[in-house]
């Protein structure tokens, strides 16, 4: 995955709650291959559906950074909304909480989830005139246009992937040894465990 | 003396094989399904050429994709024919036991694993699914994953994972007749909200719970991922141990399997943190008037007024709900027409749900199309061994071959736009039944009154 470090963009707001992962692709797009383009199934119905959904707006395929609200990405954990969301070119997602599956696949395909609560929420949809905001990743802080700050909180671990690019099965295959020593034991501790 | 555990931590502590200094843990995992849709996480173990770890502790099921009829003539759709034909060219090349499209024990794969007694106390399960949830109706740790963590497990046969927090959620006293598991999901999904049990793993417990079947367990640990939970559970008791007992893949040494799993209940003074309880009491017939599972309301009730809501937000997602619904402040739900019905899914496809809506509807005509669907073919051949599906064709509904169907439609199955659907499924999301489709969730007894009358109805007024 691509690494994140220090990312400047332009924001897309959506402020609804509640925007679930059906809203950002629907179903009948998942049994496309990635090479169909994602981007193109991003929020496909609410674009149809309302011409005056943000993403219709003239410009916005050119944002990076999307604002979003309350439990943004809950329902089917399906990480195909990720794929349309990355291959849309965003790089960061703000919002003050996410559906759990969501945010684990985000960090997985180096899309930066940052929770903040409803007072950053407010500053942040009420920038100044220059929608244009940078991501320090490393500082973990966002610089607005007018040079104010908001600081924002990550896991360490998704922090370093997010940072180097890192592909976890890799580091995971490092604990091989864990692994396996864990399964001897196990054979002798819960032998009903093994399918009948 | 150890320090009192919640089943949560029971499961988490037998499953983590290292634990780095910032609290994340690398967790075994016991049992892996894979369906269709987890196409994505085959291609990139295969992108990087990695072999399958366990292949003997990964099932993959076709279950999103078949069609609910004609399944002897080719499918039309190329790409819904392919997808299918991918999983199981998957499960072949990995040396994985595939249930597929005409196998007998076919069906949802969260209705497959426990009738097929490979669901068990104690175990930590994943699929590509949010309703793996399901699961833990038996005292397992079962929760969705996405394609790169299903790639991961495929290929590492654990995952790294952050212990969930824990919250009790405890339902008590009786039931009162004709109020089931979907009820009491729904009231709760209502009074928390959909995004009320985030970064938590829900332990459903009282004596309410206590009470019901594992299909009613089932019902509401399905649907823990619409409240945010993380994974919802329900200690193992004898009614787990009845249930599995006899299954094909139950555990051989079936008794010491059970000495094993009366160990897992939350110890008495185990702390969680949080607890919330519900009188059984007070729960109603519920049903849902928008487009979040959030929305249950009594049967009773009318459709809220956005302008009588404080909160500037709130009161704009309110009318955005009521708007692609079709619905005016006020109206009350009781007697709002209905166009379609759907009784199926891994919330209510099982044999008891089947014979709740039966029950409703022997001997009467349906006044709207519906579909009827079976959560697996195990339970479609029982169904059909009581004439149920009879039933079924003789009010006028249809009755499919299992699988997810008008759950998500991506087999076809679809609520026209603009068509209003009661519905046993566990979203109402815009579009989950199709584009432009209106869905009220409830329970199979309900959305059979709702198909007898035209319009949502009390079923408790049905004589
Ligand atoms: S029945 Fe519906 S919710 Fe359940 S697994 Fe199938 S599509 Fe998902």
């Amino acid at each position: 995955m691509t690494p994140f470090q220090t990312e400047t963009g332009t924001v897309l707001t959506i402020d609804r709650a509640n925007i679930d992962t059906d809203q950002i692709i629907p179903a009948r797009f998942l049994r496309k291959p990635r090479s169909a383009g994602y981007q193109n199934f991003l929020f496909h119905d609410l674009r149809a559906n309302e011409p005056a959904f943000p993403l219709n707006a003239p410009g916005a395929d050119r944002c990076t950074v999307l604002l979003a609200g309350e439990n943004f990405g809950c329902g089917s954990s399906r990480e195909g909304a990720v794929y349309a969301l990355v291959d849309a070119g965003f790089r960061c997602v703000i919002a003050p909480s996410f559906g759990d599956i969501f945010a684990s696949n985000a960090g997985k395909n180096g899309l930066l989830t940052i929770t903040r609560p409803e007072a950053d929420m407010a500053r942040l949809r009420h920038l100044p005139q220059d929608p244009t905001i940078t991501i320090d990743l490393p500082a973990q802080t966002l610089i607005l246009a007018d040079g104010t700050t908001v600081s924002f909180a990550v896991d360490a671990f998704r922090k370093r992937c997010l940072l180097e690019g890192l592909d976890d099965i890799g580091l995971t295959l490092e604990y091989s040894d864990d692994i396996a020593a864990w399964q001897d034991q196990d054979r002798l501790h819960r032998p009903w465990a093994m399918p009948g | 003396m150890q320090k009192p555990r919640t089943l949560l931590e029971k499961l988490w502590d037998s499953h983590a094989i290292v634990t780095r200094p910032d609290g994340t843990t690398l967790l075994w995992i016991d049992r892996h399904f894979v369906h269709e849709g987890s196409f994505h996480g085959f291609g990139m173990l295969d992108h990087a050429g990695r072999p399958l770890a366990r292949p003997d502790l990964t099932l993959a099921v076709a279950d999103h994709y078949v069609p609910s009829h004609a399944r002897d003539i080719p499918i039309a759709d190329p790409e819904v024919s392919g997808i299918i034909a991918t999983l199981g060219r998957n499960a072949q090349r990995h040396g994985i036991e595939l249930i597929g499209m005409d196998d007998p024990r076919q069906g949802i794969v969260h209705v497959v694993g426990p009738e097929q007694g490979l669901t068990l106390p104690g175990l930590t399960m994943v699929c590509g699914d949010s309703h793996t949830s399901t699961h833990g109706a038996f005292g397992a740790l079962a929760f969705g994953i996405g394609a790169s963590e299903v790639s991961h497990v495929l290929a590492t046969q654990s995952l790294w994972q952050r212990r969930p927090k824990t919250m009790r959620i405890a339902i008590n006293g009786i039931l009162p007749p004709e109020i089931t598991a979907k009820d009491v999901i729904l009231t709760i999904i209502g009074r928390i909200g959909a995004a009320g049990a985030v970064g938590h793993a829900i332990e459903y417990a009282g004596s309410a719970i206590g009470a019901l079947s594992m299909e009613g367990r089932m019902t509401i640990c399905n649907m823990s991922i619409e409240a945010g939970g993380r994974a919802g559970m329900v200690a193992p008791d004898d009614t787990t141990f009845q249930f599995l007992a006899g299954r094909p893949r139950a555990p051989r040494d079936f008794d010491a399997a059970v000495a094993a799993w009366r160990e897992l209940p939350s110890d008495e003074d185990a702390m969680f943190d949080r607890s919330i309880s519900l009188d059984a009491a007070d729960i109603p017939p519920t049903v849902t008037w928008g487009t979040s599972p959030e929305t249950a309301i009594s049967v009773a009730a009318r459709v809220p007024d956005p302008d009588r809501e404080s909160d500037a937000e709130r009161r704009r997602g309110m009318a955005e709900q009521l708007a692609y619904m079709g619905l005016r402040p006020g109206t009350a739900l009781d007697g709002l027409r209905v166009e379609r019905v759907f009784i199926g899914s891994c919330t209510n496809g099982r044999l008891a749900d089947l014979r709740a809506a039966a029950a409703v509807l022997r001997g009467r005509r349906a006044s709207v199309p519906g579909l009827v669907v079976a959560g697996s073919a195990a339970v479609k051949r029982a169904a059909e061994a009581e004439g149920l599906d009879r039933v079924f064709t003789d009010a006028g509904l249809a009755w499919g071959e299992a699988g997810c169907s008008m759950c998500v439609g991506m087999n076809g199955d679809l609520v026209a736009p603009g068509e209003r659907c009661a519905s046993t499924s566990n979203r109402n999301f815009p579009g989950r039944q199709g584009p432009g489709a209106r869905t009220h969730l409830m329970s199979p007894a309900m959305a059979a009154a709702a198909a007898l009358r035209g319009h949502i109805t009390d079923v408790r007024t049905l004589a």
